[in-house]
């Protein structure tokens, strides 16, 4: 489904500001497996995310998705094939916008805008019955301005534009990362039932050692704009969270060890 | 009163330049300084139509399609060249001054003789009043002055409602979200380039409108007639909105249709003090500053009294 291959991205690059946050990226992602990235801070996740949506054209490498090379390929474009939710929850909502007016936008993914009205009696019916799903009682605020919900009701928002029309690759970037743990549960569980139900494909970066070990049926961890590990099968289901920190120590320490083995040279011959 | 008459007429004829100001900065968040060329642009257009002896309807709709082509223009080398918004419509704005004097071949362009929209409206209202004056509660007005105001009035009305339409469609819901949230209309699959370029056509289609109709009523199109509009706009959708107190679309937009009225009215009356006319953009861009800031002063008074209890 998705063939992430040799990507290199670099930002400020020639100034003292330059950033190399994916150095040859390759990831292959079948059709229906969720997955989740994990990493240190500044290790790319984030970044390759933008990459496959198309925040920012990548330096070298390709992306292909659903048999097409979009890496030239404008956001906009992909957009039809890809739902987000990104870590703000003020990212995925239009906040003047009524939620029966976000999710008729989002009802709309990929279609030509007309002149047409965005509100039928039909899609109204189909909002009031799956926002009233989510229990959070917004199923009778479809005309207030999404702007006046907490952040943990816009993320489930986000989440339902997301999957409206079902893409053919989820991206979820750290999405409960900014909402309080009740919230984040809620909106871990809605992702969660999502998934299975539509069979999705899907991406999701996450902090959680819980969340890492607990979702999806494969884990990559990153570091320094690279793959570093990749468990899929029995052994994700194997791993634990005492696992990941045992390999984040570890990374952490080759670090070190690359930094004094540096100084020691210097030492001896600068 | 026919002072108040002739300064609610012209109210109404800004009022589509508030339109046009109120989707530009309000909507996408873009102050277009475009459209202090292109209502001069809709004025010489249809002004040199007009002289020319081309149908009024004919010479204020190619005034409209002149200033949409400017707005576009404004839209395209913000998003496809990639310069500074605000720059981008001073180069349209520049641009226009010299083509606007080849439009019109002069600095002044008089509308003495022919017919255009006001003569139209001038003799409907001596067919329906019947004579040269009415009795409006207990003065009395000229009737053609009255017709006038009231052909403006419905005109800008209609214009208001399609405008209203518009914005709730596919089209003008994703464009609304576009000023809003670019990052949400990216992810999708808008183009927000062609948003933003066809809001900004819109938008000085508006302005250019009201040039078009403002040059008939005043009898007139002068190539200087556009320095200071975007501010006076600015002003008429800040009183519109602060009149209406909501952001709720139908209300804003028919605020900015009252608050052109009003600030016309304010300004006759001021005029009538004896305020002189010179320092009237002044007083005018003091104004707007201060709408402008006020707010966010307010706000700040306000959590700097609440931070006790939250520490």
């Amino acid at each position: 489904m998705l063939e992430v291959r040799g990507v290199h991205k670099t930002f400020y690059a020639g100034t003292p500001n330059e950033v190399r946050s994916l150095q040859g990226v390759t990831l292959s992602i079948a059709e229906g497996s969720f997955v989740i990235v994990i990493g240190t801070n500044g290790c790319g996740k984030s970044t390759l995310l933008n990459a496959v949506s198309g925040t920012f054209l990548v330096d070298a490498g390709t992306i292909r998705l659903d048999g097409h090379d979009i890496t030239r390929w404008p956001e906009y474009k992909r957009a039809p094939m890809i739902g987000r939710v990104f870590q703000n929850p003020f990212s995925g909502t239009s906040p003047n916008l009524t939620i029966a007016e976000n999710l008729a936008l989002a009802s709309r993914r990929g279609h030509r805008r007309g002149l047409g009205s965005i509100r039928s009696d039909k899609l109204m019916a189909e909002m009031r019955e799956r926002v009233s799903r989510l229990n959070m009682g917004l199923e009778t605020r479809l005309d207030d301005p999404i702007g006046t919900l907490s952040g943990g009701q816009r993320q489930a928002l986000t989440l339902m534009m997301a999957t409206w029309v079902k893409p053919k690759l989820l991206l979820l970037d750290e999405h409960t990362a900014a909402l309080d743990p009740k919230s984040a549960d809620q909106v871990i569980r809605l992702s969660e039932e999502e998934i299975s139900r539509a069979r999705l494909t899907s991406l999701m970066v996450t902090h959680s050692m819980q969340q890492a070990v607990n979702l999806g049926d494969r884990l990559i961890m990153m570091h320094r704009g690279r793959v570093l590990h990749d468990f899929e099968g029995a052994e994700k289901r194997r791993l634990r969270a005492a696992d990941l920190l045992a390999r984040f120590e570890e990374v952490r320490r080759a670090d070190r060890l690359d930094e004094s083995a540096a100084e020691m040279l210097r030492r001896v011959y600068v | 009163m026919s002072l108040l008459i002739g300064a609610a007429t012209i109210g109404f004829i800004l009022s589509l330049l508030a339109l046009g100001v109120f989707l530009s900065y309000r909507i996408f968040v873009f102050p277009d300084i475009t459209a202090e060329g292109s209502i001069t642009l809709g004025a010489g257009t249809a002004a040199i139509l007009l002289v020319n002896g081309v149908n009024p309807w004919a010479a204020t709709a190619a005034g409209w399609a002149a200033g949409m082509v400017a707005g576009a223009l404004t839209g395209i080398i913000h998003t496809r060249f990639g310069v500074n918004g605000l720059l981008s419509g001073i180069l349209v704005m520049t641009a226009l001054y010299s083509i606007n004097l080849h439009i019109m071949g002069k600095s002044n362009v008089p509308l003495l003789s022919g017919e255009n929209f006001t003569t139209y409206a001038e003799r409907l209202g001596r067919s329906v009043f019947g004579g040269e004056t009415v009795n409006v509660a207990g003065w009395e007005v000229a009737a053609r002055d009255l017709s006038t105001l009231i052909v403006a009035g419905l005109f800008v009305a209609f214009i208001a409602i399609v405008l209203f339409a518009f914005l709730r469609t596919d089209l003008g819901t994703a464009m609304r979200a576009t000023g809003d949230n670019d990052q949400m209309i990216r992810a999708s699959g808008v183009n927000h380039g062609n948003m933003i370029v066809l809001g900004l056509s819109i938008s000085n289609g508006l302005v250019a409108l009201s040039g078009a109709l403002l040059a008939q009523y005043q009898g007139f199109a002068d190539v200087q007639m556009g320095i200071g509009m975007l501010v006076w706009g600015l002003a008429s959708v800040i009183i519109g909105e602060a009149l209406v107190g909501t952001r709720q679309l139908g209300y804003v937009i028919t605020g900015a249709v009252m608050g052109s009225v009003l600030f016309r009215l304010l300004v006759a009356v001021a005029l009538r003090w004896g305020v002189n006319p010179n320092d009237l953009k002044l007083i005018t861009a003091f104004f707007v500053f201060v709408a402008l800031v006020l707010p966010g002063l307010l706000e700040k008074t306000r959590q700097r009294k609440r931070k006790p209890v939250h520490a």
